[in-house]
C-alpha cells in the first residue's frame, strides 16, 4: 500500500474518502490499497505499522484468547508459590497476592492489583472473542462489536500479566535467601498465559480488524 | 524502505481539510463527530493534548516523591522491624549478590520513571520550540515511552508477592508500605500522560502548517 503512495495526492483531485487512509500515528494520507496477507504496510513518513494482515489471524486470536482465559482460571485458583521455612509451608495463590494490600492504608491498591492482573486481562480476552468469533466464522459482526473492540484496544496497556511475571521472578530471588521456595502449578499457567498473550497481540492488526468489521456490517 | 534521513513531503489529512481517525485510519469529512467505521470520537488535533500531558505528568511527579521517601516494604524479623525504600531495596539486593535482579529493579523503579518524566517533558516542550532531535527520532522516543511505561509496575507486584508469601509470624513477615500506593499512582499517571500525547503534533511542528 505504502510503496505506491510516494506521490502525495493533489488537493484538487482527492479521490473518494473511502479509498484513503490517514496514518493513525502522524496523520499522513495514503491511498488505501488492499494489503496482501503476510505483508506489512507502513506509513511513508513515520514508519508506524498501519496494517499487517496475517493468515487466519481472526481464528488464531480467538483460539489464543480462549486458551488465555482457561489458563487465567487455572492461575487464579491453584497455588502460585510455596514457601518452606521453619517447618511451615506458606502457600499463596494469585488471589492472596491481590489481597496483599487489603489492610491499612494500602487498601485502594487491592482494587488496582485485581484490575491489572486479573480483571482487565479477562475483560480484554472476552471482548476479543466476542468481536472476533463471528468474523472468523464469516458471520456478520455481533451487536456492539465496535464498542467491544474499542474497549479491548483501550485496555491493552493496562492488562499487565507479563509485568506481573517478571515481578514474580524478582520476588523469588529476594526470598530465596530467606527460605526454600517451590513454584506451584499456577505459576506455569501464568507463564503460558503470558506467552499466549504475546502471540495473540502479534496476530492483531487493528486497522485490518476495523476494515473487516466495516465490510461485514450490513448497512 | 525509503530514505529515512529526510521525511518525504506528505499531505496530511488535516492539510487536505479532512479528519483522519486515530483508531482505524478512516478519512472523513471535516465536520464529522464520530468515525463512520469505528465510531471513535474524531479530532483533527487534540488541542488540549499538551495541557493534559503536563497535568498528568505533574501529578505523576508529585506522587513520585513520597514513593521514594516512604518505605515500600516493612520487614519484621525476630521482633525487629526495618523499613526499606525503593532505593534501599536495590542496595539490599546488591548486598545479597544478585546484581542482575538489582539491575531489573533499578531500571524498572528508578531509571524508567525518571527517564519517562524527562522524555515526556522533552516531547511536550518540543512541540512549541525548536529542538535538535528530528521528527522521526522524537516519534521513536514517543513509542518507546508508551511501550516501556507499564513495566515500572514490577516493584509494586514484587511487594504484593513478598507480602503474601512471607508471613511466618515471629520469624519473618513483610508488610507493604505506603510508598507502594504512591508509586503505583505515579506509574498510572505517567502512563495516562503518555497516552494523552498526540503524536501527530510532533510532525505538525516541523511542517508549520496551520491549514
Amino acid at each position: 500500500m505504502m510503496q505506491d503512495a510516494q506521490q502525495p495526492p493533489k488537493l484538487t483531485d482527492l479521490p473518494d474518502l473511502a479509498q484513503l487512509i490517514a496514518c493513525p500515528q502522524c496523520d499522513a494520507l495514503h491511498f488505501d490499497a488492499d494489503v496482501p496477507t503476510g505483508e506489512t504496510a507502513r506509513c511513508i513518513r513515520c514508519h508506524a505499522v498501519i496494517e499487517a494482515p496475517r493468515q487466519l489471524a481472526m481464528t488464531r486470536i480467538i483460539m489464543l484468547a480462549a486458551a488465555a482465559l482457561i489458563l487465567m482460571i487455572a492461575a487464579i485458583f491453584f497455588p502460585f508459590l510455596e514457601l518452606h521455612a521453619a517447618g511451615r509451608i506458606q502457600r499463596s495463590s494469585l488471589l492472596d497476592t491481590v489481597m496483599a494490600f487489603s489492610t491499612g492504608m494500602t487498601a485502594p491498591l487491592t482494587l488496582a492489583m485485581a484490575a491489572l492482573i486479573v480483571v482487565l486481562p479477562i475483560i480484554r480476552f472476552t471482548s476479543l472473542i466476542y468481536v472476533m468469533a463471528p468474523m472468523a466464522f464469516g458471520w456478520q459482526p455481533a451487536r456492539h462489536a465496535e464498542s467491544a473492540f474499542r474497549m479491548a484496544e483501550a485496555l491493552r496497556p493496562w492488562a499487565m500479566a507479563e509485568v506481573f511475571i517478571v515481578g514474580v521472578a524478582v520476588a523469588l530471588v529476594k526470598v530465596a535467601g530467606l527460605a526454600h521456595l517451590a513454584i506451584g502449578p499456577a505459576f506455569w499457567a501464568f507463564v503460558a498465559l503470558v506467552i499466549v498473550t504475546v502471540l495473540k497481540d502479534n496476530f492483531m492488526s487493528r486497522v485490518t480488524v476495523w476494515k473487516t468489521l466495516e465490510q461485514r456490517r450490513p448497512s | 524502505m525509503e530514505d529515512t534521513r529526510t521525511a518525504p513531503p506528505v499531505l496530511t489529512a488535516r492539510a487536505a481539510g479532512l479528519i483522519g481517525c486515530t483508531q482505524c485510519g478512516r478519512v472523513q469529512e471535516p465536520g464529522a463527530e464520530r468515525c463512520v467505521r469505528c465510531q471513535s470520537l474524531l479530532r483533527s488535533r487534540d488541542e488540549a493534548s499538551l495541557q493534559k500531558v503536563w497535568a498528568w505528568l505533574f501529578a505523576g511527579l508529585v506522587v513520585y516523591v513520597p514513593a521514594n521517601v516512604y518505605p515500600m516494604l516493612r520487614t519484621s524479623s525476630l521482633g525487629k522491624t526495618s523499613d526499606s525504600t525503593i532505593l534501599g531495596g536495590v542496595v539490599d539486593l546488591i548486598h545479597h549478590g544478585s546484581i542482575g535482579i538489582a539491575l531489573i529493579v533499578f531500571f524498572a523503579s528508578i531509571m524508567i520513571p525518571v527517564g519517562k518524566f524527562l522524555a515526556i517533558g522533552y516531547l511536550a516542550l518540543s512541540i512549541r520550540r525548536q529542538v535538535s532531535l528530528s521528527d522521526h527520532r522524537r516519534h521513536v522516543l514517543y513509542e518507546v515511552v508508551e511501550f516501556v511505561g507499564r513495566w515500572s509496575m514490577i516493584d509494586v507486584f514484587v511487594v504484593a508477592i513478598l507480602a503474601t508469601l512471607v508471613q511466618l509470624d515471629f520469624a519473618a513477615s513483610i508488610k507493604p508500605g505506603i510508598a507502594a500506593v504512591s508509586f503505583a499512582l505515579s506509574v498510572a499517571f505517567t502512563m495516562i500522560s503518555a497516552q494523552s500525547f498526540d503524536p501527530r503534533l510532533i510532525w505538525d511542528a516541523s511542517e508549520g502548517d496551520p491549514a
